[in-house]
């Protein structure tokens, strides 16, 4: 279980993350979303402390994330972001091993087995990363967070700058995974539509603050408050007009 | 063209030199540059300090920077009870290797900082320690960046240690230097060939290493490094120990004149009958020459003796002959220097003009020159106008000119023959003077010291009799016209000029050594 208990955090004046709460069940799939700047991006690094709190306490399995050395702890949470950041003087094989590398344990065919789950083609494996299209990359780079199987997978904005078909090709991917490798998943997008369609808990963020925290067919439903329900004018008013052009 | 391949011949031991020099200033760089380079990518604040001085480093002429290093090694050496060599290896190399610095700061810093930062992170993020991401994620990255500013470095360097020679270390600057000096063309054309080979050699085989580096290719990289390597080591090869025990070589000094080189040359050739294995030293600065000597990095060379009566023992006054070479004796031994004694000829500085302006303008005198001298320009050797001589002369004779400028020795007497300068601060041993009938002016006044040659040694050779024995025969044995004549074999410009060498061999019969 991830727990956030009253965390704050400010960057000069602006306060990003404004006494935030919060518990994450073994096994969940969330969704943290909100526009630019409402915070989500700062709440989900400071679980694998690329951000630490200026107050309150983060702790996994009731064990504080600063009791150990970031890098020990970083190296049990998976972590993808947008711009992929694959080792460009790395092969694709060893951006994958990389994790295993560092902590010293074997390799073995786990480079393998970690193409073929996010349906890579094995050859890939001698290619570097500048050889691949982007799609590629971001299943390579979704590949390495998993392959020293960790319990937890952050995604950090990971699928924005895909194109709208990769994209929900790796999205229902990364549904799959979720559900077959047991993780704990944490999503954040901007995207009321992405978190919908992949989570089973959606969190809404603004100023730095938790406004919702619904599941998807309740935000459906019209509930979530304002903010959450001006997320949701996107996606309803586009399912709409293709309803209409169907007709 | 032969003369260019006996130039050459004299290449390997001072390439020997100018690539050790070079290369070690280079990698002491690296090693500064390198790890300050990391250092200065996470604190801004230090890399503007860092970039800043290294940038000013870089607006100080590499020759006046090492001429810096002579007086702060002294006082530093004298602060901790001396110890402390301020001429020659030790000088060159640190002068060398701040030169050496900027380039390869300036592009491990912008390598750094251009590093991606989404790499940075995602190096963070698969739980790498600081160390990790240095030596897996920072360094392979930078390297390519960092090897073309080392590159630069290198080229820089090996450029700018010919320069080396002034502070008493040999370079290729040496075959330079002379040439300049003696007008051999192809003793200049030699030493430049040679030092732009060097570079062009190291400047492509860093370039193989960094594309290496850049295209991932551990082979290539790998290779250019191995055969930088054994590209070192073989062109350091006359500097290795030859086994055994092997005698030390002697070492003659020279300053940056045609007589000295000759008389190098002679002590050369009788130490060499007597059994001596040698090498020269030559280009050396004037009060260099006599520093090198005290210190044993020189063995045996010729210097005068008002030369040392002013500048080295701060004297003003000007005794007679036998009083003066007396008190020099004495007071050079106090410096572990021992004088052998006069060579018998004396090179005094002799103001000279050419005869018919002479007779124009009415001068045979310092004191006539006075009274024209408002209007005319003074041509002088580089140091002349800087030694105490000029001072007491222009003081004594109340000398005023409309311009004074410094030539090196050559183009001095050009300037005199193009009518660029009225007056030249010339010597009096210097053929020139009676091959172009130029008027010397007297010295009513005595203002002007006695500058006998004298012959001096190191103190360890002094101890050795058959060195001594070798050298004394020189004592008193070379007359002035001798002198000139040898020298005029060597600075004249038409094709009956001589190498040093040879006219060393022409004056030892001469004066039937």
């Amino acid at each position: 279980m991830i727990a956030l208990d009253r965390v704050r955090r400010r960057y000069g004046m602006v306060t990003a993350i404004d006494d935030v709460s919060l518990t994450i069940a073994p096994g969940a799939f969330v969704a943290l979303v909100g526009a630019s700047g409402s915070g989500k991006s700062t709440l989900l690094r400071m679980i694998n402390r690329l951000e630490e709190p200026d107050s309150g306490s983060v702790t996994i399995d009731g064990r504080d994330v600063t009791d150990q050395p970031a890098h020990r702890l970083r190296r049990r949470i998976g972590y993808v972001f947008q711009q992929h950041g694959l080792f460009p003087h790395m092969s694709v094989a060893a951006n994958i091993a990389i994790g295993l590398t560092l902590a010293r344990r074997p390799v073995g065919d786990r480079v393998g087995e970690m193409l073929d789950l996010v349906e890579l083609p094995r050859d890939v494996a001698t290619r570097t990363p500048d050889a691949l299209s982007g799609g590629q990359r971001q299943r390579v780079a979704i590949a390495r967070a998993l392959a020293t199987a960790p319990p937890i997978l952050l995604l950090d904005e990971a699928l924005g700058a895909l194109d709208p078909v990769t994209r929900d090709a790796v999205a229902g991917r990364l549904v799959d995974l979720h559900a077959r490798l047991g993780l704990t998943t944490l999503l954040v997008t901007h995207d009321m539509a992405e978190a919908l369609l992949t989570a089973s808990r959606v969190l809404v963020m603004d100023e730095g603050r938790i406004v919702a925290d619904a599941t998807p067919a309740q935000l459906v439903a019209g509930q979530g408050g304002p903010v959450a329900q001006g997320l949701m004018a996107v996606p309803r008013h586009q399912a709409e007009r293709l309803a209409a052009l169907a007709r | 063209m032969s003369a260019f391949l006996d130039a050459l011949t004299r290449v390997p031991p001072l390439l020997a030199q100018h690539v050790l020099v070079s290369m070690a200033a280079l990698l002491l760089g690296i090693a500064i540059a390198v790890p300050l380079a990391f250092a200065c990518a996470r604190r801004p604040a230090l890399a503007r300090i860092a970039l800043g001085l290294a940038s000013l480093v870089q607006t100080i002429p590499a020759l006046a920077l090492l001429a810096l290093f002579y007086p702060l090694l002294l006082t530093l050496s004298g602060l901790v009870g001396g110890g402390i060599p301020a001429l020659g290896f030790l000088p060159s190399l640190l002068a060398l290797t701040l030169y050496a610095l900027l380039p390869i700061l300036r592009n491990g810093v912008t390598g750094l900082v251009g590093l991606d930062p989404a790499v940075l992170q995602a190096a963070d993020a698969v739980g790498m320690t600081r160390g990790q991401k240095l030596r897996l994620v920072e360094a392979p990255l930078v390297a390519p960046v960092l090897a073309a500013g080392i590159r630069t470095a290198a080229v820089w360097t090996i450029g700018a240690a010919t320069l080396s020679t002034t502070v008493g270390q040999p370079s290729l600057g040496d075959l330079i230097f002379a040439g300049l000096q003696t007008q051999a063309w192809a003793l200049v054309l030699a030493g430049c060939f040679a030092a732009a080979a060097l570079a062009l050699a190291v400047d492509a085989l860093i370039g193989l290493i960094e594309r290496g580096l850049a295209a991932r290719r551990k082979g290539m990289w790998l290779g250019g490094l191995i055969a930088l390597a054994l590209g070192i080591a073989l062109a350091t090869q006359p500097l290795w120990p030859l086994g055994g025990d092997a005698r030390r070589q002697v070492v003659i000094g020279a300053k940056n004149f045609s007589e000295q080189y000759i008389l190098a040359r002679l002590i050369g050739d009788r130490l060499t009958q007597a059994g001596y294995d040698v090498s020269y030293r030559d280009g050396l600065g004037s009060t260099v020459a006599f520093e090198a000597t005290a210190g044993g990095r020189v063995d045996v060379y010729v210097d005068y003796a008002g030369t040392l009566w002013t500048t080295a023992m701060h004297r003003h006054d000007a005794p007679p002959r036998a009083a003066m070479l007396g008190a020099l004796k004495d007071w050079a031994a106090t410096r572990d220097v021992a004088m052998l004694g006069p060579l018998g000829f004396e090179n005094v500085y002799a103001f000279a003009m050419k005869a018919a302006r002479a007779d124009q303008l009415g001068v045979r005198s310092l004191a006539d020159l006075a009274r024209v001298s408002p209007g005319l320009k003074l041509g002088s050797d580089l140091e002349f106008l800087d030694r105490p001589e000029w001072a007491a002369v222009r003081d004594a004779y109340g000398l005023r000119f409309a311009s004074m400028t410094p030539y090196s020795p050559t183009f001095m007497y050009r300037a005199l023959e193009s009518g660029r300068a009225d007056v030249i601060s010339a010597f009096s041993s210097d053929g020139r003077i009676a091959a172009e009938r130029l008027t010397v002016l007297s010295d009513p006044k005595r203002v002007i010291p006695g500058y006998d040659a004298v012959l001096l040694v190191a103190k360890d050779r002094a101890g050795d009799a058959k060195f001594v024995d070798a050298l004394r025969p020189m004592v008193n044995r070379i007359p002035v016209e001798a002198m000139r004549e040898a020298n005029y074999r060597v600075d004249r410009d038409d094709a009956a000029k001589e190498s040093p060498e040879a006219a060393a061999r022409w004056l030892a019969k001469r004066v039937g050594l």
